[in-house]
């Protein structure tokens, strides 16, 4: 296979693969932190306005690394710099 | 397809580019600006409040709650700052539902630049409040040790602010698109939907963390204020 094929197929491979491996973490821990914080609001309702602050930043750390494997997955796939050389300079 | 409104050249006179991030930031610019103005232009204390001078009151308070709650300090100081990048963004993020709008936070450009102001932001307010000396010493505040790990935070988290809306509203404008090549009919819309509630999220997010970084390079004088008074 030539250098084009090559680039081309693990590109696609390795997109897949980064945005299946890289959302089961952020799931898992966003699926425990709003578990947790609705347990605590359910005790605690008063707190609620805190709670729900410190969860949407929290949510918003965790989600972060899911938004960095997607962008790095649409940069292999849209923007990718070593198909752009290859295609330049064939 | 493009990945971000920057390679969208609208004008251009030799050197001179005028791409589509610049033109729209000075469009949710230019209502912000003029919006407020109109508003503001008659204020009397005479009368029934107007309808849009009542929304923006509304809009300050709640900012200042925000603030207030987020940061346990009086928020005069840092409402323009922290209410500018709240607006700019939940306005330029909401404007993504008019026909032919790019919104500028779906460039990475823009998000750096903001992203930037943060970073230069958290240690003016520090300064301004503690002194150089004062600030500079919350770096070797457990040990010396820490200082170069809390310098790596600071470019990280500084990185993360930026890639982090970025990555948001990019995200959203790209399923659309990708959403009407596929099932054009009514699909593209609920995702619409979708995208101006986590434009909004992702608006307050990032106000809220960049009050976050100040406050905590800016709380220290205030608890040894604290003790202070409690000691004398």
């Amino acid at each position: 296979m030539d250098n084009i094929g090559l680039i081309g197929m693990i590109s696609i491979i390795m997109a897949g693969g980064t945005m299946a491996v890289g959302s089961i973490g952020p799931a898992l821990g966003e699926a425990r932190a709003v578990s947790q914080a609705l347990s605590a609001i359910a005790q605690q309702p008063d707190a609620s306005g805190t709670l729900s602050r410190t969860l949407f930043v929290g949510l918003a750390m965790i989600e972060s690394m899911a938004i960095y494997c997607f962008v790095v997955a649409l940069i292999l796939v849209f923007a990718n710099p070593f198909w752009k050389y290859v295609i330049e300079h064939p | 397809m493009e990945l971000s409104p920057d390679s969208t050249i609208l004008w251009q006179w030799g050197p001179l580019r005028l791409n589509a991030t610049i033109f729209f930031t000075w469009v949710v610019m230019a209502v912000l600006s003029v919006g407020s103005w109109l508003v503001t232009r008659r204020l009397t204390d005479e009368g029934k409040m107007s309808r849009r001078r009542n929304l923006l009151e509304t809009l300050v308070i709640f900012l200042n709650d925000q603030i207030r709650a987020t940061s346990r300090q009086e928020p005069g100081r840092f409402l323009p700052f922290i209410g500018t990048l709240f607006l700019f963004i939940a306005v330029s993020n909401s404007m993504e539902i008019i026909p032919g709008f790019h919104p500028p936070t779906g460039s990475l450009s823009t998000t750096a630049a903001l992203a930037m102001c943060v970073f230069i932001a958290v240690p003016f307010f520090g300064v301004m409040q503690k002194g150089v000396l004062g600030y500079l010493k919350h770096y070797v505040k457990p040990s010396v040790f820490m200082a170069p790990f809390e310098i790596i935070g600071e470019f990280s988290r500084t990185l993360a602010l930026a890639v982090r809306l970025y990555g948001n509203i990019m995200s959203g404008t790209i399923i659309v698109g990708i959403l009407l090549s596929i099932a054009p009919l009514f699909f593209p819309i609920v995702m619409q939907v979708l995208g101006l509630l986590i434009g909004l999220i992702q608006a307050y997010i990032f106000a809220v963390l960049a009050m976050v970084y100040i406050a905590s390079a800016t709380s220290v004088q205030k608890k040894t204020d604290d003790e202070k008074r409690k000691a004398g």
